[in-house]
């Protein structure tokens, strides 16, 4: 089985990000950027399924500036094979990625493609289900637990009431939850390895595909402030304040 | 102009999201229909006709429909996509899951988890965890919007819309419903409680959220964790509020032992009373809480508890 999965290099998850004041956007002039957790959770996932001999061959793929180049590393560390680097500086939509990636699947034929399900930045949660409605293949997105069938994989989702778990057939499109695993990191003798490992440069026109934004940004705002209230001193002023002030009990 | 939205439901009883989802689309202006797919759901159908300010219901039945699989519900939107000019439903893990696939089918980019409808083809929404909010109009024809539902009013009753049977196509590629754990508890929703009791890393290990649970039950309030607590394995992960587990906005939201990461803000800061008890008084949910108790949190709950039952709650 060849293993396809799509990753991002975001604003680092530690990193309070800061509206710029014309309201434009983020500043993210000198700010940590790394790989989408969602997305280490999904190139962990296919290391292990590798490991297990479910999978032959890991390709990682990411759309973006020169730096993605980085990105794609850092998963060749982990240890996926090789890389695609689809390069563009301009911001991409959900949409686009996903025309984008069932063309590189279409060249790669991938049995299973693994997803974030949602990058840290944009928080869309659109990429992976577009991907498999474009390609016209089965989904099981949050995935909690992934297991390889004969007919396909097995996956527990984390949903709104609990867990559900749903049985899919490949090619089959997953996306990842915080839970499927812990992402390991890359030890330094995999990382000089990974400089060796084959990176693919493509761009979006080598695809045919548009990249035009179809959401117009017309404004990035700072979100409404809370204000701090005041410290009660004891549990009985607590219940007092929260019964005659705020009038909640 | 029309506006689908799809109710959200478990097949009995109409999920209070909907309401929410309703108003957004009566924000954006036209004929509301509601699709209620699902097995069995005669009864949410009939719930949904009976909204405020909805024109139509469409009812769809089918065995994929029951858990409302993502490659059915594409399909059974896509039959009726034609006559909308917006596509609207809860951003909850069932809308997220099938909205995009709609949305691509349509060549059309998701507007996903809008706050609030500034114009008929404008919507805030958050972006980095709610550290930031953006707002966006969209040059799609068709609009494919998923909605926060906590930050919309909920309509109320007093409609009488015709019901539609309506027929259901194939699904787009094979799934199929294996089973389910769900949560059982006489709780309140998570999402739909007015009081909300969340513990944090804090809590030590899950046993201690016994204290909390005496608490819940005094008050009639749902339980909630952050992800430290849900990570740390000490409650399930559906007790997660938190940009990347539920998004609340009760009455009153009391958080024990969470110390208040920004992810866990993203979850909570629209509710109306916040109340913290933390023993560290640096703890950023200071920074936002209405109410702050510092102290340790095994005296404060108990006493807590205890001058609830005085107060004669």
């Amino acid at each position: 089985m060849k293993i396809l999965v799509p990753v991002k290099r975001v604003v680092d998850y530690n990193v309070k990000v800061r509206v710029k004041p014309d309201q434009t956007g983020v500043d993210l002039a000198n700010v940590k950027m790394s790989m989408n957790p969602f997305c280490e959770i999904a190139v962990e996932e296919a290391i292990r399924l590798k490991e297990q001999g479910a999978a032959e061959e890991i390709v990682v793929v990411s759309i973006g500036p020169a730096q993605a180049q980085e990105t794609i590393r850092t998963a060749l560390a982990m240890g996926a094979d090789r890389g695609i680097h689809v390069t563009t500086d301009d911001a991409v939509e959900s949409l686009a990625v996903a025309k984008i990636l069932a063309k590189v699947v279409e060249e790669e034929s991938p049995e299973l493609v693994i997803l974030g399900k949602q990058a840290i930045d944009g928080d869309v949660n659109a990429t992976g289900q577009m991907l498999a409605a474009l390609l016209g293949w089965p989904q099981a997105t949050f995935a909690y637990k992934l297991d390889k069938t004969d007919a396909g994989f097995t996956v527990t989702r984390e949903i709104d009431g609990g867990l559900q778990t749903v049985a899919i057939s490949s090619p089959a499109i997953v996306t990842t939850d915080l839970r499927l695993n812990e992402p390991r990191y890359a030890s330094l003798p995999n990382i000089m390895k990974a400089k060796r490992k084959p990176i693919d440069a493509k761009t979006p026109a080598d695809f045919g595909i548009d990249t035009a934004p179809r959401l117009e940004v017309l404004k990035v705002a700072e979100p409404a402030k809370r204000e701090a209230g005041i410290k009660v001193e004891s549990a009985a002023e607590l219940v007092d304040k929260l019964k005659n002030e705020a009038g909640v009990l | 102009m029309a506006i689908l939205v799809i109710a959200e439901h478990d097949n009995a009883t109409l999920n209070d999201a909907t309401r929410a989802v309703v108003t957004a689309a009566k924000a954006i202006g036209g004929d509301v229909h509601v699709l209620v797919a699902g097995k069995d759901a005669g009864a949410v159908a009939e719930a949904a006709s009976k909204l405020d300010g909805v024109a139509k219901v469409l009812h769809a039945e089918g065995d994929a429909l029951e858990k409302k699989l993502a490659e059915a519900m594409e399909t059974l939107v896509l039959s009726i996509a034609d006559g909308y000019d917006a596509i609207l439903a809860a951003a909850s893990t069932t809308g997220k899951n099938f909205m995009p696939r709609v949305a691509a089918k349509l060549d059309v980019m998701q507007i996903s988890e809008i706050t609030a409808v500034e114009a008929p083809d404008t919507f805030e929404r958050p972006i980095y965890a709610g550290n930031a909010m953006m707002t966006v109009k969209s040059n799609d024809a068709k609009k494919v919007i998923t909605v926060r539902p906590t930050t919309f009013e909920k309509v109320g009753d007093g409609g009488s819309a015709a019901v539609e049977t309506l027929d259901v196509p194939a699904p787009a590629a094979s799934s199929e419903f294996v089973g389910e754990e769900l949560s059982k508890s006489d709780r309140p929703e998570l999402t739909a409680a007015k009081i909300v009791i969340s513990g944090g890393r804090g809590m030590g290990n899950g046993e201690n959220f016994a204290i909390l649970e005496k608490v819940a039950d005094k008050l009639g309030a749902a339980m909630g964790a952050s992800r430290a607590a849900v990570d740390a394995g000490f409650v399930p992960n559906d007790w997660q509020v938190g940009q990347t587990g539920k998004v609340v906005a009760p009455e009153l939201y009391i958080a024990v032992g969470i110390s208040g990461a920004i992810q866990h803000l993203a979850g909570m800061k629209d509710s109306k009373v916040i109340v913290a008890i933390n023993k560290d008084e640096e703890a950023p949910i200071f920074s936002v809480a209405d109410y702050g108790l510092v102290a340790d949190l095994f005296t404060a709950v108990p006493e807590f508890e205890a001058e609830l039952e005085k107060a004669g709650v």
